[in-house]
């Protein structure tokens, strides 16, 4: 009896469950990915199939996009919440620019709002230091305020979805979705440009520590003004597939993944206050969010529903992962 | 008087300012009368409301994402209460939703205390929540308001002994705003509490040195901000008639006002009269382009660009404030 006052203390299971979740956060999303897929497969037995998979990961590219940029913009402590009127700005004048003009015009007409937008956060963030948050919802606005003036020009001539976006949104190739043929380029691009080059760095620097990083001779504004124009060219590109995938080009086409693509990033792992996280957890979380959506439809949960449980979860996750953090 | 001016300086400044759009709006449009002032009145009501709720909890030293979906969500409960019934049963819904605004804005600041997440986050995840659950009162814009209520904010207050003229000059809405502001505001800009909400917002850790109930405090102040937004959605009630669960621009306006006001966004600076003169003259500018005759969706634009221009300026301000090196 003695022996035990003499013996280390055993850690307990909660600690150890919380160190193990801070050093490996992938198997812990990996583990509730399948639960939710098996609790799927429960609810309406043979729904998990060859079709399913292709159908899911459809769906879910888009939201993994943009959660990217909001991978990338919160590891320097910032967020991006214009990416959904990029987006959709990028699919509305690419659906109407296509009737009149050649493709490579279109695209770059559609790519030029992004660049603007995302050189205006990067500036108000970067130079000015307004908050990232209020920044890019004042973009959104303006954009949307352009954007509703354009349609105005446009109504006359029409819109129609280009047939490659056509292909690569919605089109199947083995069993594979081609729009795998962007989402593999451009999440490898994001991981390696994350861990590997000096860019990456940088961005985490920044987020994780300003002033040090400041003092190190970063120049803040130029990684910050970079970083937005990046994060909004990618959510034009977005866009594009979206509207192949959606195939109604409107004013709202990209705002309802706004909100889920900020809580892909927090369950992906990735610190709402800079520093910490990664692109992969973020695609699994994009992944659960899209499970998730599929099992609360089937479930009959109504939007505002699903509304209020993604904003529980980013509370609840961010709050979770601060309790690991302080308990390092 | 030079005392005052010091003090006062900025909302003087801003007054004259307002006095000098007024002159502008009258050159503009010679036949600008009280009957225009007093629909200026009516628009600004719930742009007020949403102000003062931004501004207690910026004074307070945080920010308050979720008052446009808070207001969203009262507006769409008065709509759907009141919808069918009648006339008396308004005189419950009143403190009803008024309780509930005051109800989850005390939510609001229980999670930052207990959560220990930044207000940022949490009231960006409750601006999630509180829009799902307006979607969920109310589908689609509806529901309708008590006749007496649409009344309140109608015509005049008649003043005894000043002359017609003048009296046309003093539209309910405007009355009905100040009455509301002062029964909140001025007994606790002299009590015990407001001092604590200025203290907790100049300097957290001295005010809890000096015995400020930080956490109790903190509460309050939410709590008190959603008092205003329950009472901006009441506002967008009565004004329309109907409940539209979709927030309005409320947020991003709200912290432009607050900006504009002279309230530094870094808390513990500024009153509530700067940002209520503020957002009048945001309106007002707004009615000068109306006037102009400018499409209204290019006025949309020119607004979002001349608040986030605001937003830019205040934070280059109180970055300019701070002493050398100092982080952020």
């Amino acid at each position: 009896m003695t022996d035990i006052a003499t013996m280390p203390q055993p850690v307990s299971f909660g600690r150890r469950l919380k160190r193990f979740m801070a050093d490996r956060p992938l198997i812990p999303l990996i583990i509730l990915l399948i639960i939710l897929v098996v609790i799927l497969q429960v609810l309406r037995p043979g729904i998990v199939n060859e079709r399913w998979l292709a159908n899911t990961a459809k769906f879910a590219i888009p939201l993994a996009i943009l959660a990217g940029c909001q991978t990338m913009t919160m590891l320097t402590g910032g967020i991006d919440l214009s990416v959904g009127t990029v987006a959709t700005m990028s699919a509305f004048i690419m659906a109407t620019q296509i009737v009149n003009q050649d493709p490579a015009v279109a695209f770059l007409l559609a790519m030029l709002p992004a660049v603007l937008i995302g050189l205006v956060n990067g500036i108000g963030v970067g130079v000015f230091r307004v908050h990232p948050l209020i920044m890019t919802l004042g973009t959104s606005l303006i954009g949307t305020g352009f954007l509703q003036v354009y349609q105005r020009t446009v109504i006359a001539s029409g819109a129609k979805i280009p047939d490659f976006l056509n292909w690569l949104g919605t089109g199947v190739t083995y069993g594979f979705p081609n729009a795998l043929l962007l989402f593999v380029p451009v999440a490898v691009l994001i991981v390696f440009m994350l861990n590997r080059t000096g860019f990456g760095r940088l961005l985490y620097a920044v987020g994780d520590n300003e002033r040090a990083a400041r003092l190190s001779g970063v120049r803040y504004w130029q990684v910050i003004t970079a970083l937005y124009v990046l994060s909004s060219l990618l959510a034009g590109i977005t866009g594009l597939l979206y509207i192949g995938l959606i195939k109604a080009p409107s004013l709202s086409l990209a705002e309802p993944l706004v909100l889920p693509s900020v809580a892909a990033a927090v369950i992906g792992g990735t610190s709402i206050f800079g520093g910490r996280g990664g692109y992969t957890g973020t695609i699994i979380g994009a992944l659960i969010l899209t499970v998730l959506t599929t099992l609360l439809t089937i479930l009959q949960m109504p939007e505002g529903g699903r509304r209020i449980l993604f904003g529980f979860i980013v509370l609840f996750v961010t709050a979770a992962y601060l309790r690991i953090v302080e308990d390092r | 008087m030079s005392r005052f001016l010091r003090n006062q300086g900025w909302v003087a400044g801003l007054f004259a300012l307002l006095i000098f759009l007024f002159v502008v709006t009258k050159l503009i449009q010679p036949g600008y009368g009280s009957g225009d002032f007093g629909s200026l009145a009516r628009a600004v009501l719930p742009y007020a409301f949403a102000v003062a709720a931004q501004t207690v909890v910026v004074i307070a030293g945080g920010i308050d994402l979720s008052v446009a979906a808070m207001m969203a969500l009262t507006s769409v409960t008065a709509a759907s209460m009141m919808n069918g019934a009648s006339e008396e049963y308004a005189l419950f819904v009143v403190p009803f939703v008024l309780a509930m605004g005051l109800a989850l804005g005390a939510l609001n600041g229980v999670l930052i205390v207990v959560t220990r997440v930044p207000d940022i986050v949490v009231t960006l995840a409750m601006l999630f929540v509180l829009q799902g659950a307006a979607l969920l009162v109310l589908e689609a814009p509806g529901g309708a308001a008590a006749e007496w209520l649409k009344a309140s904010v109608i015509g005049t207050v008649p003043i005894p002994g000043l002359p017609d003229w003048a009296d046309a000059w003093v539209p309910k809405a405007l009355v009905l705003l100040f009455v509301c502001l002062c029964i909140v505001w001025i007994p606790l800009r002299r009590s015990r509490l407001g001092l604590s909400i200025y203290a907790i917002g100049s300097n957290e850790l001295a005010a809890f040195r000096s015995g400020v109930p930080v956490a109790r405090t903190r509460i309050v102040a939410y709590a008190l901000s959603g008092l205003f937004a329950a009472l901006g959605g009441l506002s967008l009630t009565i004004s329309t008639g109907i409940g539209a669960p979709i927030p309005g621009p409320y947020l991003l306006a709200s912290v432009a006002a607050v900006v504009l006001g002279g309230v530094a966004l870094g808390g513990g600076k500024g009153g509530l009269l700067g940002p209520i003169i503020a957002v009048f003259v945001l309106r007002l500018v707004r009615t000068d382009l109306t006037l102009l005759a400018i499409d209204p969706n290019v006025t949309a634009i020119i607004e979002g660009l001349i608040m986030v221009a605001v937003v830019m300026f205040g934070a280059f301000i109180t970055m300019r404030s701070r002493p050398a090196g100092a982080t952020p």
